[in-house]
């Protein structure tokens, strides 16, 4: 009688975990993908230690805390290493809800991952999306205190620059208007050349030069 | 040199005489006059009495032609074209075109520049007085280039802010709604094709949709010009000390690159196939064509910068053996640049092309649940070729979702331009250890290329306006810089906007082509037979004391203008028989580029854009003409 009891608890236990069995989710490990030469072999403790971790996911959820570890079972293991994993009510006779499972699973992915040393990319499990991680945005964005720095800079050294030039050039109206000065005195002398003034010259008979006047052949005629 | 008083009595000829060159003569003249027509004359001797400011040192001068020909074409022209046309054979037309037409018209632009002492329209009036509409059209131009080129300031600034953060913003797709995935253009397209057409461009859909100004960009623009204006706005003086950062710098960080990019896993792949000479290229004429349209436009020939530069040199500075170094140097960093952007592109060829390749992998492991890690690169397709013979059907089911993976086709993707500049670079920078400071030595190094040919752009607006005596009386040259940079602020705001990238892709094409080839075909003519090729040989002679060799004559004479007829002849063919020109616009649904017609404003703006510049030629031309008539009219009225 006993052994007719677990033929019918296998049997049943065998039809509550198929591949695309009701409430069934299947799962894919990349281990050697994701630690190379560190990466473990899959074996039955591994199993286990997957099982607990979904019994432990489902414990946290409202209505489920006497989820066990066998009530979590898994069937087809292949050499991949992908399986497909069931949770079943204490009573063994039907399969939890998907959403509640994959709600469950969500909120734990993390820690879930971590056992394993593995990531949302090396632990699939196929029809639960992950969570990705929200971006984190800064207050005030990186790139507009840079900016910030960069245009006062910017304008620190325009103003300097032309403050410099204002005061160069009053610098030059002052020289030059001493210039002025001194040519106003030396035209109310009367023309000059070279210093002595013409009037002089001409009565000292000095000569002008005809060829020097002709200024019109340098230049490019229309 | 005439004696002083000589010059006395002549002065007050010189009103009636035209404007122009009075200026030229300042070399001559000593400082100061005193006397009464001085001071009947008094301001205008003043001004032609005060030396033309000079460089600092003759370096600065060979910096700034530097830094202004060696620019972002220099990085993202050359190594696509190098790549399209034979790899390391074209290098053999580059070389030829080099010498035969580079060279020369350089020498001819910076021999005019420091004979004439003044910026293109007063050197050009000088040469023959109807030709100063050769140097208005120069300006105008400039101004187009300047108005647009800046804007790849405004983008490469945008990216530099952006490489301080990690990790970089291009290398991830941001999240949607409801975080269960990514934003789905950005899942069709890549994340560096969604931060540059969506986060920075914000682009749409076509070129009649506007959309707003967007306010990040403009802010970078802003500082863009304000950079510009610092470093002009001392003319010479400040220019020249930048330029020896902004020539310096890109040398150092493609320096840095080439020993990172070699030292990148596939690198030699990338190199080894792009430098295989293709000798069959050498054959198609567009090989040639373009690498004569390289060399011209990569040295910077026709707006009036180079001019403006040698106006500030000492009459006695050797340009000749300045012109072969700037010209060198030029090509040079293009090929040297070359050889870095391919190392970066067999890198990420093999990137992407072992990515394909885990991809299948996966798939192959997945459907069939084999061992994880037994199927590898080596073994791939002996593993196909299992498991087609052994699972036929399930095979054929899988065989449709697998991709073809292949390193030459990844190695075949050649972009030019913005496209390589801002996502093809990014792509790689983003896969290598360290990206932020890869990414912030890429940018400053975009960054001083393109501020340096800003600033010999800039110069060679603000020298014509500097030197003209209107403009200058009214203005201190600090105003004049000013106004400059404020209008094209202005202006190129509307580059800004969502679809000024469309507007961009207009002014690089056709404003500034045909127009420059027009204008330096005038320029040639001009120098070689108006003024005449023997007259300008002795005068360069008296002032530098190099004389012009057969090598120089021949080619401002003969070569240099047939070729470059030649070139303009293909462009204005190549317009015509292309039909109506299209455009690349990006489509967000698909997350791809598609062609689309241009309406018919932008036609008309685009006719505008040329016309615009070339009519200055003729135009001021027939106006000289008009007003030298009207005062012959007057003079015989009046005598």
């Amino acid at each position: 009688m006993l052994w007719l009891f677990f033929f019918l608890v296998t049997v049943i236990h065998a039809e509550l975990c198929q591949p695309d069995a009701e409430n069934a989710f299947k799962v894919r490990l990349s281990i050697r993908t994701a630690l190379g030469d560190k990466a473990y072999v899959w074996d039955t403790n591994e199993e286990y230690l997957f099982r607990a971790m979904v019994a432990f996911s489902m414990r946290k959820v409202p209505n489920r805390e006497t989820t066990e570890i066998s009530h979590v079972l898994l069937c087809n293991v292949t050499q991949r290493v992908s399986f497909w994993f069931v949770v079943t009510d204490p009573s063994k006779n039907h399969t939890l809800p998907a959403d509640e499972v994959q709600s469950a699973i969500r909120m734990n992915r993390n820690r879930i991952n971590n056992v394993f040393f593995l990531n949302d990319q090396t632990l699939e499990f196929l029809k639960i999306p992950s969570t990705l991680a929200p971006p984190t945005d800064p207050s005030i964005p990186i790139w507009i205190i840079i900016f910030g720095v960069i245009f006062c800079i910017v304008i620190v050294a325009t103003t300097l620059l032309i403050l410099s030039g204002i005061r160069q050039r009053r610098r030059k109206n002052k020289g030059s208007s001493e210039v002025d000065d001194i040519e106003e005195k030396l035209e109310s002398m009367g023309t000059l050349a070279n210093s002595v003034p013409c009037d002089s010259l001409d009565m000292k008979g000095g000569h002008i030069n005809d060829i020097f006047m002709t200024e019109d052949e340098r230049l490019t005629p229309l | 040199m005439e004696p002083p008083s000589a010059h006395l009595a002549s002065l007050a000829k010189n009103k009636e005489l035209q404007p122009w060159g009075s200026q030229g003569c300042s070399a001559w003249h000593p400082e100061r006059r005193a006397g009464a027509e001085a001071t009947e004359s008094g301001a205008q001797e003043k001004a032609q009495g005060k030396a033309r400011e000079q460089w600092g040192d003759p370096l600065q001068f060979i910096f700034t032609c530097i830094s202004y020909s060696v620019g972002l074409g220099n990085v993202w022209r050359f190594p696509y074209l190098c790549q399209m046309y034979g790899g390391g054979s074209f290098l053999v037309p580059y070389l030829i075109m080099l010498v035969v037409e580079g060279m020369p018209l350089l020498y001819l632009e910076l021999a005019v520049g420091q004979r004439m002492r003044q910026g293109s329209i007063g050197a050009w009036r000088a040469i023959s007085p109807y030709l100063g509409g050769v140097g208005m059209a120069s300006i105008v131009v400039s101004f187009f280039l300047s108005l647009y080129y800046n804007v790849v300031n405004t983008w490469s600034l945008w990216y530099f802010f952006h490489s301080f953060q990690d990790p970089l913003p291009w290398s991830i797709c941001p999240l949607n709604g409801n975080l269960t995935g990514y934003v789905e253009e950005c899942e069709k397209a890549s994340s560096t094709q969604y931060f540059w057409y969506r986060k920075t461009l914000n682009i749409s859909p076509s070129i009649q949709d506007s959309g707003a100004v967007q306010w990040e960009p403009a802010l970078c623009l802003i500082l863009a010009w304000m950079v510009v204006f610092l470093c002009t706005l001392r003319g010479a003086e400040t220019t020249g000390k930048v330029a020896y950062f902004t020539a310096l710098l890109p040398y150092c960080v493609l320096i840095i690159y080439l020993v990172r990019g070699l030292t990148l896993h596939g690198a030699t792949n990338g190199l080894m196939y792009m430098f295989t000479p293709k000798v069959e290229q050498l054959a198609n004429p567009k090989t040639w064509i373009n690498a004569a349209t390289q060399i011209f436009f990569s040295l910077g020939l026709g707006f009036g910068s180079l001019i403006a530069f040698a106006s500030y040199n000492e009459p006695s500075n050797n340009c000749q053996k300045h012109t072969i170094i700037v010209s060198l140097v030029n090509s040079a960093s293009s090929i040297f640049a070359s050889v870095v952007t391919f190392s970066i592109y067999g890198f990420k060829a093999t990137f992407n092309y072992e990515n394909c390749l885990n991809k299948v992998i996966l798939l192959l492991i997945n459907s069939f649940d084999l061992e994880d890690g037994t199927v590898t690169a080596s073994n791939l397709e002996q593993v196909k070729d299992y498991l087609a013979s052994t699972y036929p059907s399930k095979y054929s089911e899988v065989l449709p979702h697998m991709q073809n993976c292949s390193l030459e086709s990844e190695l075949d993707t050649a972009v030019q331009g913005t496209g390589l500049a801002f996502i093809v670079y990014t792509e790689a920078i983003k896969n290598m250890e360290v990206p932020q400071l890869w990414s912030v030595l890429y940018f400053a190094m975009l960054l001083t290329l393109g501020v340096g040919s800003m600033l010999g752009n800039t110069m060679g607006i603000l020298t014509p306006l500097t030197d003209s005596k209107v403009i200058s009386s009214y203005l201190p040259k600090e105003a004049i810089s000013g106004l400059l940079c404020f209008v094209n602020c202005a202006i190129g705001l509307l580059f800004t906007m969502e679809a000024g990238s469309y507007w961009f892709d207009i002014f690089n094409d056709y404003a500034a082509t045909l127009s420059l080839l027009l204008i330096v075909l005038v320029e040639t003519v001009a120098v070689c037979y108006v003024y005449g090729l023997r007259r300008f040989g002795a005068e360069l002679k008296a002032m530098t004391g190099c004389a012009l060799n057969w090598y120089w004559k021949t080619m401002w004479a003969f070569v240099s203008p047939l070729l470059i007829v030649g070139l303009f002849f293909f462009y204005l063919t190549d317009y015509i028989l292309s039909g109506t020109p299209q455009y690349q616009a990006w489509d967000a649904t698909q997350g791809q580029l598609v062609t689309k017609d241009y309406p018919t404003y932008s036609l008309a703006f685009i006719g505008l854009l040329i016309g615009s510049s070339i009519m200055c030629i003729p135009l001021a031309a027939l106006g000289t003409f008009v007003m030298h008539r009207l005062r012959k009219g007057d003079r015989t009225s009046t005598a």
